[in-house]
């Protein structure tokens, strides 16, 4: 009970000390928030399904090595010391993919792709962001914030200028979010389907007449990690829906 | 195979309002769309969804172009007795797909 009642406390004192971020979640109008809450109704479960199908299929499955996946996406992107570089959840996949099942990699956007990697960010859910900051990553970090507040395109706008400035305003008919990865990979209704973070960041891109990152390029590797830095603490809602 | 997700409450007292829920995975394509080439992407969709509870029907659906991808259906019956709700989609291009869920009524 007394602990209980000190977590109320420091919970009420957080939220005191304001911590202004929010996720699209809390953008998100009621009806849109009770489709994503009813796992009945969240389309992205139909991929979570297929991703956990597939999880248990293959040679060897991924079950074969891995038991329990929790709190591994909110981890990522993560250093891979033997690469020496930050990679992403779907990369790290398909390192698992080519190296130890000798498959040739799942394409991005592509459903096993997508359906793997909502299976394991669902495993995930309400779990806190908790990127590593260290040596290793920092100059990656540094780089993604460089990327985020680079002016670029025909327009010549930064993320910063829309997510930072402009967040909680309207652009045309949507509402701007403070652009906290934390349902990815998740179902827009725009797009009718499961995308990922990656999709999403190259139609910003493209919004501001700016040639869009390739998947997988280094500039979206560093652009994932600052933003999941910038949203560390909050809680994953993969497979999330958005509109 | 399409795949399906449905929501059936287990268990439900005699004349007790259910809520019954169905989705089921499909791009439903319009028809309308043309392809970068300008060639049109032929229609593609769900036509009709039935629901039938111990071999009776008791809901049915036509679905239309306008319906979005991945269709989700919701509606109520009343629980009468002990047995199997079964849904069944089918579309263009020969697509079915069908689920059951078992309900226990006291």
């Amino acid at each position: 009970m007394k602990a209980l009642a000190l977590a109320l406390l420091l919970a009420a004192s957080a939220s005191a000390l304001g911590d202004e971020r929010r996720s699209g979640y809390e953008f998100m109008s009621r009806e849109s928030q009770a489709m994503q809450d009813d796992d009945a109704a969240n389309p992205a479960m139909l991929w979570a399904l297929d991703g956990e199908a597939l999880w248990k299929s293959g040679a060897p499955a991924c079950s074969s090595c891995h038991a329990d996946m929790k709190g591994v996406a909110a981890r990522y992107p993560a250093f891979d010391a033997r690469l020496k570089k930050p990679v992403t959840l779907e990369q790290r996949i398909n390192v698992c993919r080519t190296e130890k099942q000798h498959s040739a990699p799942f394409k991005y956007e592509g459903k096993e792709l997508l359906s793997l990697s909502a299976y394991i960010a669902l495993q995930s859910r309400g779990l806190p962001i908790a990127v590593t900051e260290d040596a290793n990553t920092h100059p990656y970090i540094d780089a993604g914030k460089a990327l985020y507040e680079k002016r670029q395109g025909q327009l010549n706008m930064s993320c910063a200028q829309c997510h930072d400035q402009y967040s909680g305003r309207r652009l045309a008919g949507s509402m701007i979010p403070q652009a906290h990865p934390t349902g990815y990979p998740l179902y827009r209704l725009e797009w009718q389907t499961l995308g990922s973070l990656e999709r999403r960041l190259r139609g910003c891109l493209a919004g501001i007449r700016a040639q869009p990152y390739e998947y997988g390029a280094p500039e979206m590797v560093e652009l994932e990690l600052y933003l999941k830095v910038r949203a560390r603490g909050m809680k994953l809602d993969a497979p999330a829906v958005r509109p | 195979m399409a795949r399906a997700l449905i929501r059936v409450p287990p268990r439900a007292r005699r004349g007790e309002v259910i809520e019954i829920k169905a989705l089921v995975s499909h791009i439903m394509e319009t028809g309308f769309r043309h392809d970068q080439y300008g060639k049109a992407i032929p229609r593609d969709i769900i036509q009709v969804f039935t629901c039938s509870y111990n071999g009776a029907e008791i809901f049915r659906a036509r679905f239309y172009p306008a319906i979005a991808a991945n269709p989700f259906i919701s509606f109520t019956t009343i629980a009468t007795e002990s047995g199997t709700l079964r849904f069944d989609w089918s579309g263009d291009n020969g697509f079915t797909a069908s689920e059951s869920a078992a309900i226990t009524v006291e």
